[in-house]
């Protein structure tokens, strides 16, 4: 088959720019091959390079007596005692879900799944966190829509309950969805499946689902900014099947008992080519590939299209080869292909063959090892100006801004089309915080959260970066969990330019020290840059996933206020305004500096009120919308009134960091601001809950209208 | 009571039901949909949620002809019992051991939620561990529930007091507000919502181990 001329129009269409086309042709002193340049672009382009964020991925805090395995692999694994482990990541599927809101959807999910049990890992826990243009944009509603019904499609069929996650709506996403997947499994810490190949002349298999065509260039459109040639990109995205996933997980799970699995590796973007070269390269080993015997659902597929498919469901892994005959029944099962399409190498080579003819011929380390990284101009995201005053609102008119709107309102249009119970441990559902999911046969649990506020990172990198981990940390807190570790996905525009670069910097340090005062190291993460639509970048989005232990669920905090309960707040209370929900949603402003985060108070403020579990009822953390959006939630939730005796806006609405909202008990209150005192941490009653209306200061309404407002608002903005 | 759960590619719930089951006291075995034999000395058969086959073709369409299909029928005709929840009600219509349907749901949408049941016959070995009547809280999870069956084949489903759970607020637009239906000789029960997943209070509530125990005292002493 006659293969295109190497071009710079071609070189160009593969995202690769001149000096690293140079660099190509110094590497292997000639010009490549067709299927050479598609590997070379596949392995360099941002989305599996990191070239522009691994300088600073480095400087990030990964270490901990807790972690097992920090980033680099499929997922981050951390130590949960008795011999277990909990393995999770969040990885982004930004772009192809704004091209193809359900598939592009439901494979992040797919992907997320197969990177955590790639490691031995059963899924025991989803969450998603979407972003999305105002709802009034003519593409939004459609987006929603999609994006939810593929989310949940994947997930239900594969059966791991959704427990949480985040959705909100902005205007810089009108462009430029955000979908970021998390998955958490449950593994025996000392049967964790790594990526590194060992072993020459080792049998490399291909598992799961056959090749296609769907995805081929996904990763390099996925490292590219849109622009109105987009719906051209359609056949990138990759089509997902839930129900081969689910047989490939029990299949791998089965395999991986049998002791055949020397190493392997999920196929995720630029499929084959990236998980071959990663097992050989953290190997040390070459790999040699013979594409004719890869299971193909096309015909007359090329070895380019081969290398660079993004058909989902598949694994590749080297094999023990005495248990050749045992894996292959596993897989012969579960009705899954099972293929040897090659073997490792001694040699630093990636050899490529296809009918005979040498395709590819490169040195396989080079191709990681040699991947160009940019240390990209940045520049400090200035200071940010006054924030203006806000204009008059009353208290109520004030919640009902928040209430009223898609980005506060409650999410049940959402995840009552997740599956969020399956696996039958799911101890707190969605809706109000932190998800619990039980330890399957024990008294432990984990909880999982996903936060991050892209105002403040736009306004202030640094403490941005730092309040999503803290209220990763105290949403985590607010249901008598540990923290234990984070992942992170960090969203951002074009690297390219300086501003941009400066917020990722900013950012990046914020999270860093965050993780370091709160104990909760990075164990994987994702970076999905280039959201930008027309030259017009998202909010720079970090989002932080994070998992807390629960060493018995007589430490879950979850309970709700009952009549006569006393509504306290943890922590000190400025009424800082500046970003805040309140002015967005009742003002469309969004100026000033954000909240500054004092992380020595996250951490006292935490530790005290895990210290006191047994005095408090129910908490939430303080987070967007303060202190009254939180104490409407939890009156709302358990069905009674709430009176705040605070009536001034900045109080009840602004935004200071290190606070939770607990519910006590008369009794409880009492004894809990003796430990307080002692403790030296900040305690002030604030209202009470009873009764059926909803009274900040002198102003109410009616619990009854404000809940219909609260219960209908996401559904009208989405639905229209 | 020793209890069969059938598990094929695609099932998700069939650990959680072996769960519930063994937590009533059953002894469970674990099925593969290419087994064509129910393993001896089985009292119940469990058919559980999930998407089997991936739900291709129609929900539960491909799972009723599957090698294990026939066997699970047969043990059926024999006068044994079987409980479908969710995936498995619909397998159990589509192989006509209970008679009508499940469509999509009227709302189109996937729905996940607890939900209010009444109970609406204690005539059955499944719901006799229940008062007449009452109110119970068991989840849903499905994009198929949507019960349906032609007037006639619901006049005789009324007449024989064989429908056994209500909706008491219908989720799906199920006729009749109809959760659940029992077989001619009451031993075979299709539901949509999960009881399996309402088995202990750490889930939410505990509503479902009522039934598990109500088999495990029949099935026992029979």
């Amino acid at each position: 088959m006659n293969e295109p001329q190497i071009t710079p129009d071609l070189i160009a269409a593969h995202g690769l720019k001149p000096d690293e086309y140079d660099r190509i042709l110094e590497i292997i002193g000639r010009e490549p091959t067709f299927t050479e340049l598609g590997i070379f672009s596949a392995m360099w382009n941002e989305h599996c390079s990191y070239k522009s964020s691994k300088k600073w991925l480095r400087t990030l805090h990964t270490k901990g007596d807790q972690v097992i395995c920090g980033p680099g692999e499929n997922a981050g694994v951390v130590d949960i005692g008795d011999g277990q482990a909990v393995v999770f990541k969040m990885e982004s599927h930004n772009h192809p879900s704004y091209i193809e809101p359900h598939q592009g959807a439901a494979t992040g999910v797919g992907g997320i799944l197969r990177d955590v049990f790639t490691m031995g890992a059963r899924p025991i826990a989803a969450m998603d966190s979407l972003s999305f243009g105002m709802p009034d944009h003519p593409k939004t509603s459609h987006i929603v829509k999609g994006v939810v019904e593929g989310v949940g499609s994947y997930g239900n069929c594969f059966g791991v309950p959704n427990v949480g996650g985040e959705v909100r709506f902005h205007p810089s996403y009108n462009g430029n969805c955000l979908v970021n997947a998390f998955a958490a499994g449950l593994a025996d810490a000392d049967k964790i499946f790594y990526s590194a190949a060992s072993g020459i002349g080792m049998p490399v298999v291909y598992l799961g689902a056959k090749t296609g065509r769907d995805g081929v260039g996904g990763a390099t459109m996925a490292s590219a900014e849109f622009d109105d040639t987009i719906e051209e990109k359609r056949p990138t995205v990759q089509v997902g099947d839930p129900f081969t996933e689910k047989c490939l997980l029990e299949a791998c799970l089965e395999l991986m008992q049998t002791g055949a699995v020397i190493s392997i590796q999920d196929m995720g973007a630029a499929g084959l080519t990236c998980s071959a070269v990663e097992m050989g390269d953290k190997g040390g080993l070459g790999v040699k590939l013979q594409l004719d015997s890869v299971p193909q659902r096309e015909v007359d597929m090329t070895a380019y299209e081969m290398m660079l498919s993004e058909s989902q469901e598949r694994m590749l892994m080297v094999l023990n080869p005495e248990k050749e005959d045992e894996a292959r029944a596993i897989f012969e099962k579960w009705d899954l292909d099972f293929a040897i399409v090659g073997e490792t190498i001694a040699e630093d080579r990636f050899l490529i063959i296809h009918g005979n003819e040498v395709k590819a011929d490169l040195p396989l380390s080079k191709l990681s090892s040699e991947a160009p990284e940019y240390d990209r101009p940045w520049v400090e995201t200035p200071a940010a100006g006054a924030a203006p005053e806000l204009p008059e609102i009353g208290a109520i008119d004030a919640l009902r801004a928040l209430i009223g709107s898609p980005n506060y309102a409650d999410k049940s249009w959402v995840y009552e089309q997740y599956d969020t119970q399956v696996m039958g441990d799911t101890v707190r559902r969605p809706g109000l915080g932190a998800g619990v999911v039980r330890v399957h046969g024990t008294e432990k649990a984990l909880a999982f959260t996903a936060d991050v506020t892209p105002r403040y990172v736009k306004a202030n990198p640094y403490q941005g970066g730092k309040q999503a981990v803290a209220e990763a940390y105290r949403n985590l807190t607010a249901v008598g969990a540990k923290p234990l570790a984070t992942t992170d996905n960090l969203n951002f525009g074009n690297p390219e330019k300086p501003e941009i670069m400066g917020q990722f910097v900013g950012a990046i340090k914020g999270i860093d020290a965050a993780v370091r005062a709160l104990d909760m190291p990075i164990v994987s993460g994702n970076v999905s840059l280039y959201n930008e639509t027309d030259g017009t970048g998202i909010l720079p989005t970090p989002t932080i996933g994070a998992v807390g232990l629960l060493n018995s669920l007589d430490e879950l905090i979850a309970g709700l206020p009952q009549a006569g309960d006393v509504a306290m707040v943890i922590g000190e209370t400025n009424g800082h305004l500046a970003q805040s929900a309140l002015a967005f949603e009742a003002f469309g402003i969004e100026a000033g500096d954000a909240p500054e985060v004092d992380l020595e108070a996250e951490k006292r403020n935490g530790e005290f009120l895990r210290d006191n579990r047994a005095l408090v009822k129910g908490a939430t953390d303080l987070a967007d919308g303060g202190l009254a959006l939180a104490a409407f939630e939890m009156a709302e939730a358990a069905g009674i009134g709430v009176t705040l005796d605070a009536d001034d806006i900045a109080t009840l609405f602004g935004e200071d960091q290190a606070r939770y909202l607990v519910v006590c008990s008369f009794d409880q209150a009492e004894a809990l601001m003796v430990e307080a005192r002692k403790a030296e941490v900040t305690l002030t009653t604030v209202g009470r809950f009873g009764g059926d209306t909803v009274s900040f200061g002198s102003d109410s309404a009616p619990l009854a209208e404000l809940s219909d407002l609260y219960r209908s608002a996401f559904k009208a903005a989405v639905e229209g | 009571m020793k209890a069969a759960v059938i598990t094929f590619p695609g099932s998700n719930c069939d650990r959680d039901l072996s769960v519930a089951f063994a937590q009533a006291g059953a002894e469970v075995v674990k099925v593969w949909h290419k087994e064509t034999e129910i393993p001896a000395g089985v009292d119940i058969i469990g058919v559980p949620g999930g998407f089997s086959y991936g739900d291709y073709l129609r929900c539960g369409a491909i799972a009723s002809r599957s090698p294990i299909g026939q066997a699970v029928a047969d043990f059926a005709a024999r006068g044994g019992y079987v409980i479908g929840i969710c995936n498995g009600f619909q397998v159990l219509t589509e192989m006509q051991l209970l008679p009508g349907a499940l469509m999509r749901n009227a709302g189109l949408k996937f729905v996940s939620k607890p939900l209010a049941l009444r109970v609406a016959t204690t005539e059955s070995a499944f719901t006799s561990g229940y008062e007449p009547g009452q109110e119970i809280v068991i989840p849903v999870a499905h994009h198929d529930g949507n019960y349906q069956i032609d007037a006639e084949g619901l006049a005789r489903l009324e007449g024989e007091d064989r429908v056994a759970f209500r909706y008491v607020e219908n989720p799906n637009g199920s006729v009749d507000d109809i959760a659940g239906v029992l077989s001619e000789n009451r031993r075979v029960l299709g539901m949509m919502p999960h009881p399996e997943r309402a088995i202990e209070n750490a889930q939410g509530g505990a509503d479902g181990a009522a039934l598990f125990r109500a088999l495990t005292q029949v099935l026992e002493t029979a």
